[in-house]
């Protein structure tokens, strides 16, 4: 194959295009309105796992987004009622057979809706899509905790920093480098706990400990406290991340500031925080949950490809 | 000192690690939803030739390994070093009984090897894909046999030792796969 031709089949492009169409016909029908915030923004994620892609535009620094999740929540704070994104978004220094640099998206809110309904809808949406292709059993839920149980045989919320070490060296992880714990935690959960996730069904995973919270609440659980989000894989494949949105402003402040905090003592970038968004928090944001899901990957995840390029028009490479 | 991070990580990527250096097989980039990402990779030890598996935390710098692969004439052997020069500069360098290791029976004076040096110093050398040598020790010739198929062990001057068709004699040149040590045709002189 030539470099000019596409990196995924006709075929393929096809069913990526089937599967955009199911999920707009799937919002219309809900009447969640579609909206196109922009790509280009004064404001970065300060999430020190996530590095954002900046560009020189009239002698300013722009970033693009790498989520609409801050644009899209200054429009729920101004009342737009439900809304969905469905289009790119971008992150720096993330390549590899299930990673792309500029990959699809798709991320939605429902006002009023908990994690528990947000589950359902996103079951729902994703049987839907890929039922063109294979038929999907109901999806097994199950808690962060109870996934390490079952699967590492070890409870995350007890368990010190040594007692992950050794499983991790059990499994035959040999780690470089100095780990914190959820360092180790993120290298189980993605290397040990999911490669055992059904293949024939969706998994959603709930209740992350309070550190790995992100954007999403947190509520104190009988073992600890919890961040009230989950994550959906198909087999070992993550593809969803839902959240129940965090709405006060004074704690994003310091969720962000320390964030920035962590990237100067990681050596990284420092970039703007989203004022915009703090001043949207605090004028007001609907009790809401909202999740994204990458799109790619549920092609691959349905199609049954290995690699993000089978599924892309045009890969990186030939981009 | 020179270093990569693991976002440059890919096949063939010379490294160090545990003071020895290492050439990256394969990686595999891995990272949850909202977590630390993590380079998986399978990397094969230069010195021993043994592959392990190792777990980077992505985003870390690794030392980068002063591994080169250089084209060298090979001259001579004195027992216990076999000496390379390069054609260009005529630099010469002497790799011992390790480096040389498996490609010692196929160094032929003359013969253009790939000796890879760390650190100046050679680490390993890979002979030519295809050689063509005397045969110096084999039975005798069944003349006319070319079509049962039959081999025979023929020791060439390089020291390897092939199986050979049985009308190949005694002080004929051959030319020989070096990957894969089999015999590929005779060499008219």
């Amino acid at each position: 194959m030539s470099d000019w031709e596409p990196s995924a089949t006709l075929d393929m492009l096809r069913n990526r295009a089937r599967m955009l169409h199911g999920i707009r016909a799937f919002f219309a029908l809900r009447g969640v309105m579609e909206v196109s915030p922009p790509l280009l923004s004064g404001a970065a994620v300060t999430d020190p796992q996530i590095e954002s892609i900046h560009a020189r535009v009239c002698g300013e620094t722009r970033y693009l987004h790498t989520s609409p999740e801050f644009a899209m929540k200054r429009l729920l704070a101004a009342g737009s009622g439900d809304i969905y994104y469905l289009g790119p978004v971008f992150r720096d220094g993330e390549r590899g057979r299930r990673h792309a640099t500029e990959f699809t998206m798709l991320e939605w809110y429902r006002l009023g809706f908990d994690l528990e309904a947000l589950m359902t809808e996103v079951e729902t949406l994703l049987l839907t899509l890929a039922y063109p292709h294979r038929s999907l059993q109901p999806a097994m839920r199950l808690s962060y905790r109870e996934a390490f149980l079952r699967y590492a045989g070890i409870d995350p919320f007890a368990a010190d920093d040594k007692a992950l070490a050794a499983v991790a060296r059990e499994r035959g992880l040999d780690v470089a480098g100095e780990m914190g714990r959820d360092d180790w935690l993120d290298l189980l959960i993605s290397t040990v706990v999911a490669p055992q996730f059904p293949t024939d069904r969706l998994t959603l995973v709930f209740d992350y400990p309070a550190s790995q919270a992100a954007l999403a609440r947190v509520a104190d659980g009988p073992y600890g406290a919890v961040a009230r989000r989950f994550e959906a894989y198909l087999g070992e494949l993550e593809l969803v991340n839902g959240f129940h949105e965090l709405a006060v402003a004074e704690e994003q402040r310091a969720r962000f500031e320390a964030d920035l905090a962590r990237r100067q003592a990681r050596g990284q970038a420092a970039v703007p925080m989203d004022d915009h968004l703090l001043a949207a928090l605090a004028a007001g944001l609907p009790d809401c949950a909202g999740v994204s899901v990458g799109i790619d990957r549920l092609l691959m995840a349905v199609c049954g490809e290995a690699d993000i390029s089978a599924v892309q028009c045009f890969c990186e490479a030939r981009a | 000192m020179a270093s990569y991070s693991t976002n440059e990580f890919r096949g063939g990527l010379k490294i160090m690690l545990d003071g020895d250096p290492y050439t990256i097989v394969e990686n595999e980039f891995v990272k949850p939803g909202k977590g630390q990402a993590f380079n998986r990779v399978r990397i094969r030890n230069l010195k021993t030739g043994r592959v392990i598996e190792r777990t980077f935390k992505s985003g870390e710098s690794v030392e980068a390994a002063d591994v080169v692969d250089t084209d060298m004439q090979y001259l001579y052997s004195d027992g216990e070093f076999w000496h390379f020069m390069v054609p260009d500069t005529f630099e010469q360098y002497a790799a011992g009984e390790a480096a040389v290791a498996d490609a010692k029976q196929w160094l032929k004076e003359q013969d253009t090897c790939i000796v890879t040096l760390w650190n100046n110093a050679p680490l390993s050398v890979a002979p030519p894909n295809f050689i063509e040598a005397r045969i110096v020790e084999t039975d005798p010739g069944l003349r006319g046999d070319t079509a049962t198929g039959g081999t025979k062990p023929a020791k060439l001057e390089t020291g390897a030792v092939v199986k050979v068709p049985l009308f190949i004699e005694e002080g004929e040149i051959i030319k020989v796969d070096t990957r894969s040590g089999e015999y590929v045709s005779r060499v008219k002189e």
